[in-house]
């Protein structure tokens, strides 16, 4: 049985604590890499959601989790906007298959 | 082309053969493998597009009606409202084999079945804009799910469709083309051996008729 995580600034993710997942503040940005180690090495998730506000400070944690099949990590937008890296990742993973961009030209 | 050097022999050459009827077959294969996950990721990606900013935008809309309960409340009354959840959320994680990629799916259980457990508080004192907010997060959550499998099952796919591309390309551009050169080389050779050694016999038998008819 795996759980749920929520990872970012407090102010975009305490709502979610409400519905069961498990929230994880920053209150330090040192202390946020390791954290989130921990958090990727335990198991215990199969789902990790990154605000992506967030998910800035974390590229290099979050790339080596690309090819895993957990946790997932899945990037959301926080309460300060969408910055549009979503959906960046999603047109990389696509040119990464097709060669080039064949789904967002648009 | 530069070729690695070969041995012109009859066992390298029916070595060689078999070598390129393996990579023959492998390339089909593989084209085939590499032409349906490209088939399959591309409607998944299309989904996955549309689901994230579906989700993008319901949680935008999630975000607006928290900061709302949280301009309508004092700071303590939302962190104690919120401090001990109710609910909990568990994921059952079982693979999916597309074309020996694993995907993982995930199923969703919550340790109450009461859908209302998701509000960890009393409602006298806090604003409705938190239920509000709580509520339609709770709404947008089997969609967070849903683009959660998605969005690794394209990523997955993503570096299998490379890797087997990859793969043959090495075939059809390397393997075969390389292999097929070295048959050629190799037949050729054996050809001129054999020519060759034709035609010494035929001179030696010139020579020994001469010396017998001394012509």
């Amino acid at each position: 049985m795996y759980r749920v995580a929520v990872v970012g600034d407090r102010e975009s993710i305490y709502g979610f604590s409400a519905l069961g997942l498990d929230t994880y503040f920053i209150e330090e940005y040192e202390e946020l890499p390791p954290m989130f180690k921990k958090l990727c090495q335990s198991g215990n998730y199969g789902i990790i959601y990154v605000t992506e506000s967030t998910a800035v400070l974390l590229e290099k944690e979050i790339t080596k989790y690309n090819e895993a099949q957990t946790p997932a990590i899945i990037l959301i937008p926080g309460v300060t906007g969408n910055t549009g890296n979503g959906l960046k990742a999603v047109k990389e993973s696509v040119e990464k298959a097709v060669g080039s961009d064949i789904i967002f030209n648009d | 082309m530069a070729l690695a050097h070969v041995n012109p022999t009859r066992m390298e050459l029916s070595k060689l053969k078999k070598k390129l009827v393996t990579a023959t077959r492998g390339h089909k294969l593989l084209k085939d493998k590499r032409d349906e996950l490209m088939r399959q990721f591309l409607e998944l990606v299309k989904e996955n597009k549309e689901l994230r900013i579906k989700v993008e935008n319901q949680i935008k809309n999630a975000n607006l009606g928290f900061v709302l309960a949280k301009a309508s409340m004092s700071e303590e009354t939302l962190s104690t409202a919120l401090l001990a959840p109710k609910q909990e959320v568990y994921v059952e994680v079982s693979n999916k084999n597309v074309m020996s990629v694993d995907i993982p799916t995930f199923d969703v259980t919550t340790r109450t079945p009461n859908k209302n457990d998701i509000f960890s508080y009393g409602f006298a004192f806090t604003s409705s804009d938190l239920d509000d907010a709580v509520q339609s997060l709770n709404d947008l959550f089997p969609d967070m799910i849903k683009l959660a499998e998605v969005e690794n099952a394209c990523r997955l796919m993503a570096s299998e469709i490379e890797k087997t591309r990859r793969r043959v390309n090495a075939l059809e551009h390397v393997v075969i083309p390389q292999t097929t050169e070295q048959i050629k080389y190799i037949s050729r050779k054996l050809d001129e051996n054999e020519r060759s050694t034709q035609t010494r016999l035929m001179k030696v038998k010139d020579m020994m008729l001469k010396e017998a008819h001394s012509y």
